[in-house]
C-alpha cells in the first residue's frame, strides 16, 4: 500500500498579531506549528479556549494569513498567495462553523448553492447539485425554507451541505457541534463520518469537546498556548497522554482515574493497600491479573475504575483495594508485594498513597 | 378659513414641491449614504477592505458635517452648490445641499445597520472564495436589508425637516408655504394645514417603510 499523501501540511507556521498599544508586546497566536494531515484523515485538534485552534484552522483556508512558515494544500504553498488567487483554493476547502453562519436572506437551497455561484456554475448545474446535497443531508423537504425556520441540527446540516457543494477534498469543522445538544451532536457527527467515508473528504475538526474526537477522529493534535504539544493516533493520546495539558483534557472524558477528592474518600473507606492498574487493549490482561492475585492468595475489591472504547480498542484503569487474609504477617505486605511484582511484568501498576 | 380656501392651489403646488424635493434627495442622498456607509463599514479595522487612512478621513468628515445645523450648512455649502449644480438658489440648490447633508447622516445609519450583519456570515462567504464585491451585493446588503429599509424610512423624516427651510434659498415646498402664507401673515390656520399635510406624508411613508421592512425580515 502506498504511503498516504499529505493533503494539508504546515511547516513551521507562526501567526503573530502585532501589539495594539504602543509599548505592548506582540501576541503569538500560533507558534511554529508543523502538522501533517493525510488524505482521508479525520484529524481532531483539541485544546482549551485561546489555545489557537480557531486561528490554526483558519490558516488552512487563508481566512487568516500566517506570519511565517509554509502552508501546503495538496502540495501547493498558499501562505504567500495573494487574495485573488485564493478563490480556487478555497473552493477546494469546505468549512462549517459553530454558529452555522447561514445567509438569513436566502433559502436553504440558496445557501447550499452559494459556493456554486461563486464558482460560476450554471443555474441547471447548481440546481442539480443542490438537490443532491440536500438529499445527502436529509433536508430535501426544506429546500425552500429559510434558516430561521430550522432547528440547530438542521442548520448545521445545511452548513455541511453548503460546505460540500463545490466537492471540496477538505472540510474544516470549527466547533461544529458546540452549539448543539448531545443528541443532535451525534446526528451531526454521524453525518461527518459519512462525509469522510462516502466522499473520502479529509476532515479537520477543532473542538473542546473530547467526545467529538472520541467519536469520529482518527488522529488528534493537542494545542496549548499556540503550540501543538502532542499529536498521534487518538487511541494513543487518549490511553497514554504524555503532556500534563493533554492528560487534563483526556481526563474530562476518560473515566477511570479517581480525582484527589475521590481518592480521599476511598482512602477513608479502605484501610488496606490501594493500587491502580492501567490496561490497554486489555481484556486478556485483566483476566491474567485477577488470576495472579487469586493464585497468590491476595483478595481484591474493585473500588474505582472505567474501561473506555475508542475506535474498537479499549483501555482503562482499575483501582483495587488489596488484602491477603491467609498471610503470615499481619498486613500481608509480603504476599501482596510478590503478587504485584508478577503483575508488573506485563501491566502498569501505580501504588496509591 | 376662507384665506386657506383661496390658498388651496398654492398649498397643492407646495405639497408637490415637497414631494419632489424629498423624493429626489431620498434618491441622491440615499445613494450617497449607501456609499459613505459602505466606505465606513468596509475600511474599518478588521473588515474586508480595512484601510485606516481612508476610514479616519471618512469618519472625520461624517463627524464634522453631521452636527452642523442644516440651515447653517445650507448657507455654508452655497458656493459648492453653485459649482456642482450651477446655482446657489432655488430647488436645484436645495436638492443638492440636502442630498449632501443626508449622505453623511445616512452614511452613519447605513454603517450601523451593516454592523448588525454577523461577521461569521461574511467569513462563511469568504471561505467559499467570494471576493469583496460579491460579498457586498450577495451578503452584506441582502442580510442588512430589513434594518436598511427602516433606516431609510427614518431618514425620510429628516429630509422633510430639512426641506422646510428651502425657502431661505428661494426653494419651495410646504415649509416655505407655511412661513410665507401662515407665519408672516399671522394666519395660523394656513400653517396648521401645512403641518397636517406633512404629518400625513410622514405617516404614510412610515407605514410603507414598516411594511417593506417586515417583508424583508420575514425571510
Amino acid at each position: 500500500m502506498p504511503a498516504p499523501s499529505p493533503v494539508v501540511e504546515l511547516r513551521d507556521v507562526s501567526k503573530v498579531y502585532p501589539a495594539t498599544a504602543k509599548g505592548g508586546t506582540d501576541v503569538v497566536a500560533i507558534d511554529k506549528v508543523s502538522l501533517t494531515i493525510d488524505a482521508g484523515d479525520v484529524y481532531g485538534i483539541i485544546g482549551y479556549s485561546g489555545a489557537g485552534k480557531s486561528t490554526l484552522v483558519r490558516l488552512v483556508n487563508a481566512l487568516e494569513r500566517s506570519t511565517s512558515g509554509e502552508i501546503l494544500i495538496n502540495g501547493q504553498d498558499i501562505a504567500r498567495l495573494p487574495e485573488r488567487e485564493l478563490r480556487p483554493v478555497r473552493l477546494g476547502i469546505g468549512m462549517i462553523f459553530q454558529q452555522f453562519n447561514l445567509l438569513g436572506s436566502r433559502t436553504v437551497a440558496g445557501n447550499v448553492g452559494y459556493p456554486l455561484e461563486v464558482a460560476g456554475q450554471t443555474k441547471p448545474a447548481r440546481r442539480a447539485r443542490v438537490a443532491e446535497m440536500l438529499d445527502f443531508v436529509g433536508l430535501s423537504d426544506k429546500a425552500r425554507a429559510y434558516p430561521d425556520q430550522l432547528s440547530g441540527g438542521q442548520k448545521q446540516r445545511v452548513g455541511i451541505a453548503r460546505a460540500l457543494a463545490s466537492q471540496p477534498g477538505i472540510l474544516l469543522a470549527d466547533e461544529a457541534t458546540s452549539a448543539l445538544d448531545p443528541e443532535t451532536t451525534h446526528e451531526v457527527l454521524d453525518l461527518l463520518a459519512r462525509v469522510n467515508k462516502e466522499f473520502g473528504v479529509t476532515i479537520i475538526v477543532i473542538t473542546h469537546e473530547m467526545d467529538v474526537i472520541q467519536t469520529i477522529a482518527t488522529k488528534v493534535a493537542v494545542m496549548d498556548q499556540g503550540r501543538v504539544i502532542e499529536r498521534g493516533d487518538v487511541f494513543d493520546v487518549f490511553s497514554n497522554p504524555q503532556q500534563p495539558a493533554s492528560a487534563r483534557f483526556v481526563s474530562t472524558v476518560v473515566k477511570g482515574l479517581p480525582s484527589p477528592a475521590e481518592l480521599a474518600v476511598l482512602r477513608g473507606r479502605h484501610t488496606g493497600r490501594l493500587v491502580t492498574l492501567a490496561f490497554r487493549d486489555s481484556s486478556v490482561d485483566q483476566a491474567r491479573v485477577f488470576g495472579e492475585f487469586a493464585a497468590a492468595g491476595v483478595t481484591f475489591e474493585v473500588v474505582y475504575g472505567g474501561i473506555n472504547e475508542i475506535q474498537g480498542r479499549s483501555f482503562g484503569h482499575l483501582t483495587l483495594a488489596l488484602a491477603a487474609p491467609g498471610a503470615q504477617d499481619a498486613t500481608g505486605d509480603a504476599a501482596i508485594d510478590a503478587a504485584l511484582d508478577r503483575v508488573r511484568t506485563h501491566t502498569t501498576v501505580t501504588e496509591v498513597r | 378659513m376662507d384665506s386657506l380656501m383661496t390658498l388651496l392651489p398654492e398649498l397643492w403646488i407646495a405639497a408637490g414641491e415637497t414631494l419632489y424635493i424629498v423624493g429626489l434627495t431620498l434618491f441622491f442622498g440615499g445613494i450617497g449614504g449607501l456609499l459613505v456607509g459602505l466606505g465606513l463599514y468596509l475600511t474599518r479595522a478588521g473588515s474586508i477592505l480595512a484601510n485606516r487612512p481612508v476610514f479616519v478621513v471618512l469618519n472625520l468628515l461624517v463627524n464634522i458635517v453631521r452636527p452642523i445645523p442644516f440651515i447653517i450648512f445650507l448657507a455654508a455649502a452655497q458656493p459648492l452648490a453653485r459649482v456642482v449644480v450651477g446655482t446657489g438658489i432655488g430647488n436645484a440648490a436645495i436638492i443638492f445641499t440636502i442630498s449632501l447633508a443626508a449622505s453623511f447622516a445616512m452614511g452613519r445609519i447605513v454603517e450601523q445597520n451593516l454592523l448588525t450583519v454577523t461577521p461569521g456570515v461574511i467569513e462563511a462567504a469568504r471561505s467559499v472564495g467570494a471576493g469583496p464585491a460579491r460579498i457586498i451585493f450577495t451578503v452584506l446588503l441582502p442580510e442588512a436589508l430589513g434594518p436598511l429599509i427602516l433606516g431609510y424610512t427614518f431618514i425620510f423624516v429628516a429630509l422633510v425637516d430639512m426641506s422646510a427651510v428651502a425657502g431661505y434659498v428661494g426653494g419651495g415646498g410646504l415649509g416655505n408655504f407655511a412661513l410665507l402664507y401662515g407665519y408672516r401673515q399671522f394666519n395660523p390656520v394656513v400653517t396648521w394645514a401645512a403641518v397636517l399635510l406633512i404629518i400625513v406624508f410622514v405617516q404614510l411613508v412610515q407605514f410603507f417603510g414598516n411594511w417593506l421592512a417586515r417583508k424583508a425580515f420575514r425571510r
